[in-house]
C-alpha cells in the first residue's frame, strides 16, 4: 500500500464531523500555520513540494500563489474550483462528500497564505447534496472559531462560503468560473488581464481544485521538502485517480505518482483488471479531453519504456504517441467498445458543452459531432476522416479557451490510432451498424 | 379559457434561505446570489422557472428581468418548461455509456413510453438526458431532484428504481427542515 496523505483516514466513520476529524489530527495546519509561520512561509513551503495543480493542467501550486498581486486596500480572494464536469472525473465530489474538513482546513491554511479574508467554494450545480454536507462542515467550524473572526485569536479573519453552479461544464474553467459565481453567464474571460491580477469582483484572485487545496495542509504539517520526496520526477506527491470504464474495481484511488500503468489497471489493489476476463483496448488516461491511447501505447510509451502514472511519463511522446495525466480520469476500454461511438459522444458533449463565444469552438464542435454521427449510424464517406481532422485542427489554438482544443485532441487522436476502425465504419456500413457490432481488425501501427 | 396567474410567493424559509446567500456576497454584488436563488426557485414551485418566477427573482435581487432570463437559459439544471414528477437526468456521457448507459436510455424510453424531453401523460416522469455527472465509477446512473441512484445495471435494477419513484415523495428541502 502506497503513502496515503489525502485518503488516510477517509474511512474512519464520523469522519465528517469536526470531532472526529480533530481527533486524527485535522486542523493542526491550521494551528501551526496561523501561530507559528507568515503567509509568505506558507507559500515558500508550498513552492518547495513541487504540488501541481490537480485541476487538469498540472501549473506549480507555488508559483501561482507568488504571482497574486497584492495592491493596498484592494481585497484578495481564493476560490476552490468543485465544478468537477470533466467526463471520468469523480474524485473531488467523492472527496468532499466523505471528508468535508478536509477541504475546509485546506481553505484555511491556504487563504491564510494568500491573505484572502474571504473565500469560496464553487460547487457545480448538481452536487447540492455535497454542498449540504459542506455547509453543514463549515458551521460547525464556524462555531469552533476555525473561522469567522479573529481566527484561534490569532488576528486573522476568514469567512468561507459555498457557492453552487447550474449545469454547465464550462464553468470549470477559471475565468468562466468567476463570471459565473459573480451570477452571470458562464462565458470564459478574454486574458490577461489573469486572474492572479484581476479575478473575482475584479480583484486578485486564485483558483484551485480541490484537490490541490486538500493537499496544503499536508505540506504544512510536515514541509515541503518531505512532499518532493513523494512521488517521481517533477511529479511529485500522491495524486486521486478516478478509475472508470471497463475495470473490475471502478473508484477513487489514491496513488503516489510514478506506479506503473500497467500496476494500475491489473493490480487488484487497483483497477483489479478488465472486467469479465476481457482484453484491454484503449484507456484514456486523464479525463475526456486528454488523447485516447491504444493499450499498447497506454502500457508502454513508443520507446519501450514501462508507461508511468505520472505528468510526465504519460505526456513522454507529445501527442503522437502519448496522452496527459490531467484531471486523472482514467477510463478504460475494453475489446468490446466502439472507439468511433465514443468519439462521437465526447464530441456531443463538447458541442452541448461550447459557450458559444467563438466561431471555431461553436461551429467546429458542431461540425465534428455531425460528422461523426453520420460515421458511426453508416452514412460516413471517405472524406469525413480527413475532414475531421481538419476541423479539429482548425479549432486547436483559435479560441478564447482551452475547451476549443479539449474538444479537438479526443478526435485527433482517435483518428490517429484507430483509422482502420473508422474507415472499416464508412466501407461496411451495414456490418458496422448492426446491433453489437465491433471493429475487431488490426490496430494502426504506432510510429514514434 | 380564463387563466389566473397566482401572484409568485416564496414561503418565509425559502426566503430567509435566499437572504443568507445574498448575505455571501459583497455590498452591492447581491446579483452573485442568483444561482442558488434560481435552485431554491426551482424547488419550490414544481421543478421548473416560469417567467413570473423568474421576474420574482429579478425583484429580490433588485436587478432587470433580462438579468435572470440570461442566467436562466445559460445553466441547463434550470428548466423552463413545466416538467413532471420527478426529473429523470440519465447521464449519457462516455464513461457511463462504457457501462451500459444507452442501453438504459432506450429502456427507459421504451417502458415509460416517452422519447427525450417527453413527460409520461400521468405527469409522473420527465425524460432529461444530461452530460458527466462526476459519478462515473457507478454508473449507469441518473439523477432526480438532489439525489443520485448509481450502478442501474440490469432491467431488473430500473424496474424496481422506477416502481420506487411512482410511489416516492420529493424530500423536503433542508430549508424547511
Ligand atoms: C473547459 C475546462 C473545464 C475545466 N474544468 C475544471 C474542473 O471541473 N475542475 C478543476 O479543478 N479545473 C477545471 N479546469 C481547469 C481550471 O481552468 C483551472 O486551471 C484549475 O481550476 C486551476 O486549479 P489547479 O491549478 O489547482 O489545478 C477546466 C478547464 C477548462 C478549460
Ligand atoms: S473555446 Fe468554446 S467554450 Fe471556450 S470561450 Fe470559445 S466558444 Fe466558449
Ligand atoms: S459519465 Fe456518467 S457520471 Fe460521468
Amino acid at each position: 500500500m502506497g503513502l496515503k496523505i489525502l485518503t488516510e483516514h477517509i474511512n474512519v466513520p464520523g469522519i465528517e464531523t469536526l470531532e472526529v476529524y480533530r481527533k486524527h489530527g485535522g486542523y493542526k495546519s491550521v494551528e501551526k500555520a496561523i501561530k507559528t509561520m507568515s503567509p509568505e512561509e506558507v507559500v515558500e513551503e508550498v513552492k518547495t513540494s513541487g504540488l501541481r495543480g490537480r485541476g487538469g493542467a498540472g501549473f506549480p501550486t507555488g508559483m501561482k500563489w507568488s504571482f497574486l498581486a497584492k495592491p493596498e486596500g484592494v481585497p484578495r480572494y481564493l476560490v476552490c474550483n468543485a465544478d468537477e464536469s470533466e467526463p471520468g472525473t469523480f474524485k473531488d465530489r467523492w472527496f468532499m462528500e466523505k471528508n468535508p474538513h478536509a477541504l475546509i482546513e485546506g481553505m484555511i491554511t491556504s487563504s491564510y497564505a494568500l491573505g484572502a479574508n474571504t473565500s469560496y467554494i464553487y460547487i457545480r450545480g448538481e452536487l447540492l447534496f455535497v454542498l449540504r454536507i459542506l455547509e453543514k462542515a463549515i458551521a460547525e467550524a464556524y462555531a469552533a472559531g476555525l473561522l469567522g473572526k479573529n481566527i484561534l485569536g490569532s488576528g486573522y479573519d476568514l469567512d468561507l462560503h459555498v457557492a453552487p453552479g447550474g449545469g454547465a461544464y464550462i464553468c470549470g474553467e477559471e475565468t468562466a468560473l468567476l463570471e459565473s459565481l459573480e451570477g452571470k453567464r458562464g462565458n470564459p474571460r478574454n486574458k490577461p488581464p489573469f486572474p492572479a491580477v484581476k479575478g473575482l469582483f475584479q480583484s486578485p484572485t486564485v483558483v484551485n481544485n480541490v484537490e490541490t487545496i486538500a493537499s496544503v495542509p499536508w505540506i504544512v504539517n510536515n514541509t515541503g521538502a518531505e512532499y518532493a520526496k513523494i512521488g517521481i520526477g517533477r511529479s511529485t506527491g500522491t495524486k486521486l485517480i478516478s478509475a472508470s470504464g471497463n475495470i473490475n474495481n471502478p473508484g477513487v484511488y489514491e496513488i503516489e505518482l510514478g506506479v506503473p500503468v500497467e500496476e494500475f489497471i491489473y493490480s487488484d489493489q487497483y483497477c483489479g483488471g478488465i472486467w469479465k476476463g476481457k482484453q484491454l483496448k484503449a484507456v484514456v488516461p486523464g479525463g475526456s479531453s486528454v488523447p485516447i491511447l491504444p493499450a499498447n501505447l497506454i502500457l508502454k510509451t513508443a520507446t519501450g519504456e514501462d508507461r508511468l502514472m505520472s505528468y510526465e511519463s504519460l505526456s513522454d511522446g507529445g501527442f503522437v504517441s502519448g496522452s496527459m495525466l490531467g484531471s486523472g480520469a482514467f477510463i478504460v476500454f475494453d475489446e468490446d467498445q466502439c472507439i468511433v461511438r465514443n468519439t462521437w459522444n465526447y464530441a456531443r458533449f463538447y458541442h452541448h458543452e461550447s459557450c458559444g463565444q467563438c466561431s471555431p469552438c461553436r461551429e467546429g464542435t458542431g461540425w465534428m459531432e455531425k460528422v461523426l454521427h453520420r460515421i458511426e449510424y453508416g452514412h460516413g464517406h471517405q472524406q469525413d476522416i480527413d475532414l475531421l481532422v481538419s476541423v479539429s485542427k482548425q479549432i486547436e489554438g483559435n479560441t478564447i479557451c482551452p475547451l476549443g482544443d479539449a474538444a479537438a485532441w479526443p478526435v485527433a487522436s482517435a483518428i490517429r490510432h484507430f483509422r482502420h476502425e473508422f474507415e472499416w465504419h464508412i466501407n461496411n456500413p451495414k456490418e458496422a451498424t448492426a446491433p453489437g457490432a465491433v471493429y475487431r481488425g488490426q490496430l494502426d501501427a504506432v510510429t514514434a | 379559457m380564463a387563466e389566473t396567474i397566482n401572484e409568485v410567493k416564496f414561503s418565509d424559509e425559502a426566503m430567509a434561505e435566499i437572504q443568507r446567500y445574498i448575505s455571501h456576497y459583497p455590498e452591492g454584488r447581491q446579483k452573485s446570489a442568483i444561482l442558488p436563488i434560481l435552485h431554491i426557485a426551482q424547488a419550490e414551485f414544481g421543478g421548473w422557472v416560469s417567467p413570473e418566477v423568474m421576474d420574482k427573482v429579478a425583484e429580490i435581487l433588485n436587478i432587470q428581468s433580462i438579468e435572470v432570463y440570461e442566467v436562466a437559459t445559460f445553466y441547463t439544471m434550470f428548466n423552463l418548461k413545466p416538467v413532471g414528477k420527478h426529473v429523470l437526468e440519465v447521464c449519457r456521457t462516455g464513461p457511463c455509456c462504457l457501462r451500459g448507459a444507452d442501453q438504459m436510455i432506450d429502456m427507459i424510453k421504451q417502458k415509460l413510453n416517452i422519447e427525450e424531453g417527453e413527460t409520461t401523460a400521468d405527469g409522473m416522469f420527465t425524460l432529461k438526458p444530461v452530460e458527466c455527472l462526476a459519478s462515473c465509477g457507478t454508473g449507469p446512473m441518473l439523477q432526480v431532484r438532489e439525489l443520485f441512484y448509481e450502478n442501474i445495471d440490469s432491467e431488473e435494477k430500473l424496474d424496481q428504481f422506477l416502481e420506487m419513484m411512482r410511489n416516492k415523495e420529493h424530500e423536503t428541502p433542508v430549508w424547511k427542515k
